[in-house]
């Protein structure tokens, strides 16, 4: 890692420049300015918009991108990233479907299992073998998406939810809000805890900034790097039955390409890719952001989802330019 | 990922054990499971040596060849271009909205807009100093769309010229597979024989020493992800062409993946400061064999992906450096 968070001040004085200040400023709360001004615009500009049932939906349709992106943020925090995200999702809802007709307890275990034993493995060949995370979770979402394929006589066979309980965990809703969304909170909660105030969350901080020097004061570099993983392919895992509940089948074709929204979610927040910045309050706020904006594009008459990827690629695009312009971060050594 | 240092050639131990072994796989793995793929394959395979077959497999395989080229120059560089397969479908789209024109203006648009997309790239990376993963993560989402916005369903065409291009052959051969040729021709002498091979692959492999040495890094960054864009709107344009239709939902779906595949299998490592143009190909050609030939032993899709993980995972392994 050549990059340092700690960013050496330009002047000789510690404190920092006005300009300094908004990037960083930028950086932590960007994604939440632009989350509220798109509301605004929601409210002002779509009498559908803000009603309960329609602001219900898109939480709902967000939590399951935003779980996944709470996985990412430590992988991406800790200076790695995990392709793999996406194939879990469908390979997790795909297994819960197909485990439901032993019972919720089954049609939960069995993708969770499966799935954080890849995160597993994927951890394990990383930190072990210092390949470059990139290419073994490219790996990984190959490998998961033909186990996937052969489980469903390659993608014709989509199985059922047939376990209500299971059914009513995705499908149940509170104040207009599904199920998904709240168990979403518990796990940003718990998330949080364990970013910020655990001796595991500042490992995860430390590989991040500098690999060498965590690894010279004792961090346990092998083992944080295996448990960001598993933790990514769980909740990724995870993610995958929720909506497979949701949708009361193990669809085999949604969620290709979703490690990118993932990752777009994860930058949009805030989060560096080179690792050891960033936090989960803005990766939730950039999964709800995709979703508004999503939201958004579908209210207005004549244009079609496709213009939606033209807005987020656009959107990302800016975002990182104005991370690299207003200079509070520095993304590469140059 | 980022480590910086130059990867020297030779190991420092003797050429004989272990080390050596590693270092003879590193360098001619990827031609010995092609040449291994090919002898199973003709002992095995009925009707393998046909030429049919050999042209079907060749023809098959010429988009991924042409985008891994221009992904093994960016990868070079110490970069990533994710943006590939979307530059495809951009192309497909603008080749069928400018068809009107006559085919060489599709395609000559179709070839500006991967410039333009490619030189966005470029842009983001050299000049505002954007991680590469990040900046094509940008436009293979944005561009993906944009190709779906400027034609939102598949659509076929039956121009003479452009059909011809697709599934004429000339001596035997088809003319998609002689222009990959001579793009792989050319791009092999673009690395190995001029300037701006040489810059690029030194700025690959310690960016801020060819900075000081004076080099033009960001006009090298930039024209390589330009080539990038321009190699995978010709692929985008062939493939159009050769299925008679534009389909910008899910032409070059995944070629990112598969491309930086072919340039890995090939021995060029993902920290830059080496491009081994041959090998890049010879990737390509052992994905195709291997899909190949688990198709004609009637196994499933399934496998060739999982197979296909498996070896990634062992070329990289073995490329990989030791401390």
């Amino acid at each position: 890692m050549t990059t340092q968070t700690a960013r050496p001040a330009p002047s000789a004085t510690s404190a920092p420049t006005s300009r300094e200040r908004a990037g960083r400023l930028f950086q932590r709360h960007g994604a939440l300015v632009v989350l509220g001004a798109l509301l605004v615009v929601g409210t002002l500009g779509f009498d559908a918009f803000t009603t309960p049932a329609n602001l219900g939906n898109i939480a709902t349709a967000s939590s399951f991108l935003a779980i996944i992106a709470i996985g990412m943020t430590f992988v991406v925090i800790s200076g790695g990233i995990d392709l793999s995200v996406g194939s879990l999702f469908v390979l997790g809802g795909v297994l819960a479907a197909y485990g439901s007709r032993h019972g919720a307890v089954v049609a939960l275990a069995l993708p969770l299992a499966v799935c954080g034993a890849f995160g597993l493995v994927q951890g394990l060949i990383i930190a072990r073998t210092r390949m470059a995370p990139f290419i073994v979770t490219l790996t990984g979402l190959l490998g998961a998406r033909g186990l996937m394929l052969s489980m469903t006589d390659e993608g014709a066979t989509t199985y059922l939810v047939e376990d209500k309980v299971f059914a009513g965990i995705g499908q149940g809703a509170l104040f207009e809000i599904g199920y998904p969304f709240f168990i979403m909170l518990v796990i940003l909660a718990a998330a949080a805890i364990l970013l910020q105030r655990t001796g595991f969350g500042q490992n995860v901080y430390a590989i991040g900034g500098n690999e060498d020097a965590a690894a010279l004061m004792g961090v346990p570099v092998a083992r944080t790097k295996i448990m960001v993983y598993l933790m990514s392919g769980l909740l990724a895992g995870l993610a995958g039955a929720l909506n497979a509940a949701r949708l009361s089948s193990g669809v085999t074709i949604l969620g290709i390409g979703l490690e990118l929204d993932v990752i777009a979610a994860v930058v949009i927040g805030g989060t560096l890719l080179t690792g050891g910045a960033g936090g989960l309050g803005g990766t939730i706020a950039g999964a709800l952001l995709l979703g508004v904006i999503q939201n958004l594009i579908n209210q207005i008459p004549g244009l079609s989802s496709s213009f939606q990827q033209v807005v987020s690629g656009a959107f990302l695009a800016i975002v990182v330019i104005t991370h690299r312009v207003l200079g509070g971060i520095r993304q590469q050594d140059t | 990922m980022t480590e910086t240092t130059v990867v020297t050639d030779a190991p420092s131990k003797g050429p004989s054990g272990r080390a050596g072994t590693i270092a003879w796989l590193q360098r001619y793995g990827v031609y010995a499971a092609v040449a291994t793929l090919f002898v199973f394959n003709a002992a095995f395979t009925p009707h393998f040596l046909a030429a049919d077959n050999f042209r079907t497999q060749l023809v098959q395989v010429t988009p991924i060849v042409i985008v891994a080229l221009g992904m093994a120059l960016v990868i070079g560089t110490e970069g990533i271009d994710l943006s590939v397969g979307s530059v495809m479908a951009l192309a497909a789209s603008l080749t069928a909205l400018y068809l009107g024109y006559g085919a060489p203006a599709a395609i000559a648009m179709a070839i500006a807009g991967g410039a333009l997309v490619g030189a966005a790239a470029g842009a983001l990376v050299a000049v505002v100093g954007v991680q590469p993963i990040v900046a094509t993560l940008a436009l293979l989402v944005g561009v993906r769309g944009l190709a779906n916005v400027l034609l939102p369903q598949l659509r076929e065409f039956s121009n003479p010229t452009l059909v011809a291009l697709g599934s004429d052959s000339v001596a035997g051969v088809p003319i998609v597979v002689l222009v990959a040729v001579a793009l792989i021709v050319a791009v092999a002498f673009l690395v190995r024989r001029t300037t701006f091979g040489r810059q690029l692959v030194a700025i690959g492999g310690n960016r801020a020493a060819s900075r000081l040495a004076g080099l033009p890094v960001r006009r090298v960054l930039l024209s390589v992800y330009v080539l990038s864009g321009v190699l995978a709107a010709i692929a985008g344009t062939l493939a159009t062409s050769r299925l008679q239709a534009s389909d910008p939902t899910s032409l070059g779906l995944f070629m990112e993946l598969s491309a930086i595949t072919a340039v890995v299998v090939g021995g060029t490592p993902l920290t830059g400061g080496r491009v081994r143009v041959l090998g890049t190909v010879m990737g390509a050609l052992l994905m195709q064999l291997l899909q190949a030939t688990l198709i004609k032993h009637n196994l499933p899709q399934s496998w060739t992906q999982m197979a296909q993980a498996a070896i990634i995972l062992a070329a990289v392994y073995a490329a990989r450096e030791r401390r």
